[in-house]
């Protein structure tokens, strides 16, 4: 941050930035599992999960905000829950109605959406506390990160498991596909490459 | 579909298409709890058990919605049948055997955001069981859950001792032990079909 900057546009742009990398919900926060490993197998479907999510989050984010006032505090949780389950119908419907072929290939995840960890826990430690301004610059940077994360992970499983990004073949003709990636024990392994990666740059910061 | 034996059904659910380690299901708790074997198993029977309730839910919903013809809040409804369902095991519990109540604590709650009960009732929809077929659906994908736990639990305990390298502890190690758990888990895949 420049000495220029103002103080409260720094501290907005930190609002935004500490989703996106220092609290990224996904390597750091290892939030949201489920969709990560599971529709990550190639970088479209990684990427439309992604939005899909962030959408929702971005959504569900500016009503707990401005409804944070009027929810009582012992149904609040439920009323999270009713919030998000709303939209995420809406996204399901606008995906069908967008590309039938995308939402064959994401199936029942999209639903699934509902119960992520990341929606719940951002409109529980976030939303329901700050105003709708710094609300919706937390959900954008949460949602960025994760579709980065999410892009991170279909990018090398599609790369290495298939041979292409975004369906567009980028090796010669006698590179073998290492099928394993985009088994679901590819998964588990890309992510694992990820977390260890980002561990281990913490490591060294932490040292340094 | 109606025609695939019972029996297909349950190892079907249970190990070829194992909810945790082939759909990815409920991986926060499997990552959350699975450090110890006691905890594991009692988590595994309380998302078993709440799984079969709301399998038993969802079946009647569905007819329900499709009667009045509202498809729409297929997903609302659910998630808030589910969300009642442990509110009611938990004060059932609390009334009925507390040493059990006490034993489960935070875990009974937190089935509500396993997105593994969420996905059985979403699966057995999408894929038109019967009544007696989604009762053995929702007992195999939650013996499935509890085998997957268990079997994580048990290999996390034994490495607390190991001395691996400090950036590999934790959460990669056990992505890791569960990707080799997947890849073994394949070799299940001629058994159901």
């Amino acid at each position: 941050m420049s000495n220029t900057t103002g103080h409260i546009e720094t501290q907005s742009t930190n609002e935004f930035l500490k989703g996106l990398w220092k609290d990224n919900p996904v390597f750091v926060q290892v939030l949201g599992m489920c969709p990560v490993l599971a529709v990550s197998n190639t970088a479209m479907n990684a990427l439309a999960m992604g939005a899909a999510t962030a959408f929702v989050l971005l959504m569900s984010n500016i009503l707990v905000s401005i409804l944070r006032n009027v929810i009582p505090k012992e149904v609040r949780i439920a009323s999270y829950i009713l919030i998000i389950a709303t939209f995420v119908t809406i996204t399901d419907y606008a995906i069908q109605a967008i590309s039938v072929e995308l939402h064959k290939s994401l199936g029942a995840f999209i639903s699934l959406i509902v119960v992520n960890c990341l929606i719940l826990s951002r409109a529980e430690a976030f939303a329901s506390k700050n105003s709708v301004l710094k609300s919706i610059q937390d959900a954008l940077g949460m949602g960025l990160g994760f579709v980065f994360a999410l892009f991170c992970l279909g990018a090398v499983r599609e790369i290495l498991g298939n041979g292409s990004i975004f369906g567009a073949a980028i090796f010669p003709d006698n590179f073998q596909p290492w099928i394993v990636m985009i088994l679901p024990a590819g998964g588990f392994f890309t992510l694992a490459l990820w977390l260890l990666i980002f561990n281990g740059l913490k490591m060294k910061k932490s040292k340094a | 579909m109606s025609e695939e034996p019972l029996w297909n059904i349950f190892i079907n659910a249970s190990l070829v298409n194992n909810f945790v380690l082939a759909y990815f299901l409920g991986i926060c708790p499997f990552l959350g709890v699975s450090g110890k074997l006691g905890t594991a198993t009692k988590m595994g029977g309380a998302v078993m058990f709440v799984m079969l309730i709301s399998s038993m839910c969802a079946f009647g919903i569905h007819l329900l919605l499709e009667a009045i013809g509202a498809p729409f809040l297929q997903l609302i409804s659910y998630i808030v049948v589910i969300a009642s369902t442990v509110q009611l095991v938990e004060m059932f519990l609390k009334k009925m055997s507390p040493a059990l109540f006490k034993a489960l604590g935070i875990f009974l709650p937190l089935i509500t955001t396993n997105c593994a009960i969420l996905g059985l009732a979403l699966f057995q929809t999408n894929k038109g069981y019967n009544f007696l077929e989604c009762l053995v659906y929702a007992l195999g994908a939650g013996t499935g859950f509890t085998l997957a736990l268990i079997l994580i639990a048990g290999f996390r305990e034994q490495l607390e001792y190991a001395d691996v390298p400090k950036v590999i502890k934790g959460t990669v190690l056990t992505l890791i032990i569960a990707g080799i758990l997947s890849l073994s888990f394949m070799g299940f895949s001629g058994l159901g079909n």
